[in-house]
């Protein structure tokens, strides 16, 4: 059931406690803090660009074998004693998970993050079910507890909210009574959490990689709560993209390096765990049942397209660690779950061009994406691309064609423009802006618009945005 | 879910196939990698050497670390689990802890009431996970050691629990000296040649560096979240 919010609720809801200007300032502290980890961690290597075109090589080689790897897989999988299903859309993801639940009697759900079932929308498609689903990463957690706030960063998913205002959730909705110190609030969480841990009926985690030769899954974090997931209940489903894969176990080491140092600048995140099938006889622990569940959801769509390298990504956030343009608008005012450079070209992809036409002008093309990113993906050439296809598709006038790339020209001139506190010159662009985009899109945005409070102010934030850019362009020149 | 084990294989893969411009490869060799930097990290340390980047790096992740031999071993372990005001420990059923003389030192020290500890038994199935959990130090030794980002990796099967590591509030790791390799390369690799050999990978692996954590509110660092709030990782001599 959709539940569409109008203005009142949206200004009712700022009131309530949104703060942007808490927001920005927290994107900017994040951005820091994340960025100088990173550098750091790529620097004491030494050889950083030798590990970037590894890095490289290997998701190339990937994903032009990708049918072979996959099929690999899935052999190695059954071979273990696991079930794979295949699906090509969200709907026939969802309905197996769906299915299996049922067969189990499931009724309690633990999750650990996983990108790919907020895009097809598995909670809620669990929920309708029947089934209570909880999110067990702290940041995942927090935003389910606040009536589904939609995450803001593909690693730090809860970057948009403080610790007061995380206090007074955890107070209004789990009588919670302690301080806005995070150590207490994260004991707090735990002990909540560890309950439902240890009475979930399944599991389900995303994959960060899996490794084609053995059929194992790997799931990288800090917390240990993809650990908990795939140790106590007795079923567990994984949920994949398909292109998150690996050849080798010597492969997932280099992907897992670069993984780790660019999304928080650690040498291994605290829990690399690879998992293979279900439990062995004599294991005591770890799932009887496993099934992998290898979505497609419109990325086969992009292979063999000039897009195919957008699937190379491995999900760090070091692109979006380093925008400007994200630091200044925030996760949300992306209007889809892949924020961020790499968000601006892959929701296009998945979402289409009808529902995300203006992100790839949403970015200023400085290349700092390209430059952090540890698979050397041309973020910003890719979004070039879109800009063309999307002035081709949209049937331009030449006109404002060539005002359009003006624009993007003398914007770099021009600082009064948009004052992003970045000593990266900015870019004007061209809203593309039209009425009502967000209401029920495909891909990436059907999450929010099925349950979630959050397309409106999106779209409120995204296009004030643009207007007032639109503004100072004028009265500047 | 009966006797088929994949679903939709055919059409999915077909598609993909059809995408990327060609019918599916038959074989695909491993390309020879241009660029193989991994090895180079900390290329040809020495063990100690490799001890002293596995402690400063055991520091980093708020990792106590500890060197010992095998004949000082258990006086660690009783100082450890003092400082954790532990009354109760579970640990791996694995012969290394009868050869390092700790579960002698375990019997002696559950004789008189005061501690308890349970050792992983498979025969025993989930009753495992419910002493694991109530349990206050969990203790495994490791069976590979990366010196570059601290890391025990632990492979899961034969009595070894995966629990073990994860449910407790405390953990200790013993790391066997010879275990230290550099990074995460070598452990792979390994893994990598066994199956090519045609062995199976165990069903767990697991490559731990220290406590649990999270930076989620704030991006503050809080250590413990999910998994143990404190860990301790002992270098012993091997035996
Ligand atoms: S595009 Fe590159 S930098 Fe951005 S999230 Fe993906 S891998 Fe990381």
């Amino acid at each position: 059931m959709p539940m569409k919010i109008g203005t009142e609720e949206f200004n009712s809801r700022v009131e309530k406690g949104i703060n942007d200007g808490f927001m920005r300032e927290a994107v900017r502290s994040a951005q820091g803090r994340l960025y100088e980890r990173r550098l750091n961690a790529a620097e004491e290597l030494g050889n950083w660009e030798e590990w970037r075109n590894h890095g490289e090589e290997i998701r190339r080689h990937t994903l032009e074998n990708l049918d072979y790897y996959l099929e690999q897989l899935s052999d190695n999988v059954a071979e273990r004693g696991g079930h794979v299903f295949f699906a090509e859309t969200a709907e026939e993801a969802n309905t197996y998970i769906q299915n299996v639940v049922k067969k189990k009697n499931g009724r309690k759900v633990i999750k650990s993050k996983s990108m790919v079932t907020e895009e097809i929308s598995m909670n809620q498609a669990l929920e309708r079910i029947g089934c209570e689903v909880i999110e067990s990463d702290l940041g995942e957690y927090i935003l389910q507890i606040d009536d589904h706030d939609p995450p803001s960063h593909i690693v730090v998913p809860a970057l948009h909210k403080n610790k007061s205002q995380i206090r007074d959730v955890f107070r209004e909705k789990l009588g919670y009574l302690n301080t806005e110190k995070p150590e207490e609030l994260t004991l707090f969480a735990r002990e909540k959490l560890r309950k439902e841990f240890l009475s979930a009926d399944i599991g389900i985690t995303g994959c960060n990689f899996a490794v084609a030769e053995s059929g194992s899954i790997s799931l990288v974090t800090n917390e240990g709560n993809a650990r908990l997931a795939t140790t106590l209940p007795k079923t567990q489903i994984t949920v994949m993209g398909m292109e998150r894969i690996v050849p080798t176990w010597e492969d997932l080491d280099v992907m897992v390096s670069l993984l780790s140092r660019s999304a928080v600048g650690q040498k291994l995140t605290t829990y690399v765990t690879g998992l293979t099938g279900t439990r062995d006889d004599g294991d005591g622990d770890g799932p009887e049942d496993f099934h992998l569940v290898i979505v497609d959801n419109g990325r086969s769509k992009i292979l063999g397209t000039e897009f195919q390298e957008a699937l190379h990504c491995i999900r760090c956030a070091a692109c979006i660690n380093v925008c400007p343009v994200y630091r200044h608008v925030g996760g949300h005012g992306y209007g889809s779950i892949y924020p961020g450079p790499i968000g601006a070209v892959l929701s296009p992809l998945l979402g289409g061009y009808e529902n995300y036409k203006e992100l790839p002008f949403a970015s200023t093309l400085c290349a700092a994406c390209t430059e952090a990113c540890p698979v050397k993906i041309p973020l910003h050439e890719l979004l070039n691309k879109h800009r063309r296809r999307i002035v081709e598709e949209e049937g331009m006038s030449p006109a404002m064609e060539r005002m359009a790339m003006k624009g993007f020209q003398y914007g770099a001139g021009s600082p009064v423009l948009y004052k992003i506190g970045t000593k990266l010159a900015p870019l004007l662009t061209t809203p593309f802006v039209t009425e009502g985009m967000i209401t029920n899109g495909p891909g990436p945005i059907r999450p929010w618009t099925e349950t979630r409070n959050l397309p409106e102010p999106n779209k409120e934030r995204f296009r004030d945005w643009f207007r007032k850019r639109e503004r100072e362009a004028k009265t500047d020149g | 879910m009966g006797e088929k084990k994949i679903h939709n294989k055919e059409s999915f893969l077909k598609n993909i196939s059809l995408q990327l411009g060609r019918s599916k490869p038959v074989q695909v060799e491993r390309p020879v990698w241009k660029h193989q930097p991994q090895w180079e990290v900390h290329k040809g340390a020495s063990k100690q050497e490799l001890v002293e980047i596995l402690k400063k790096q055991c520091m980093l992740n708020h990792t106590d670390f500890y060197e010992t031999d095998s004949d000082h071993l258990t006086e660690l372990i009783e100082d450890t689990i003092g400082k954790y005001e532990g009354k109760s420990a579970a640990v791996w059923e694995d012969p290394r802890f009868d050869e390092y003389g700790i579960t002698e030192y375990f019997n002696e020290k559950c004789s008189d009431g005061t501690f308890s500890y349970h050792r992983w038994d498979p025969k025993l199935g989930e009753q495992n996970i419910v002493l694991t959990e109530k349990a206050d130090v969990g203790i495994t030794f490791s069976d590979m050691t990366l010196a570059e980002s601290g890391t025990v990796v632990l492979m899961s099967g034969n009595g070894k629990g995966r629990s073990i590591s994860l449910l407790p509030v405390t953990y200790i790791a013993i790391i066997p000296k010879s275990t230290i390799v550099p990074r995460m390369s070598q452990a792979t690799r390994e893994i990598h040649q066994k199956i090519e050999k045609g062995e199976k990978v165990v069903s767990c692996v697991n490559f731990i560096s220290g406590p649990s954590n999270s930076a989620d509110i704030e991006m503050n660092l809080v250590v413990g979240v999910h998994g143990p709030i404190k860990a301790t990782y002992i270098v012993v001599a091997d035996k």
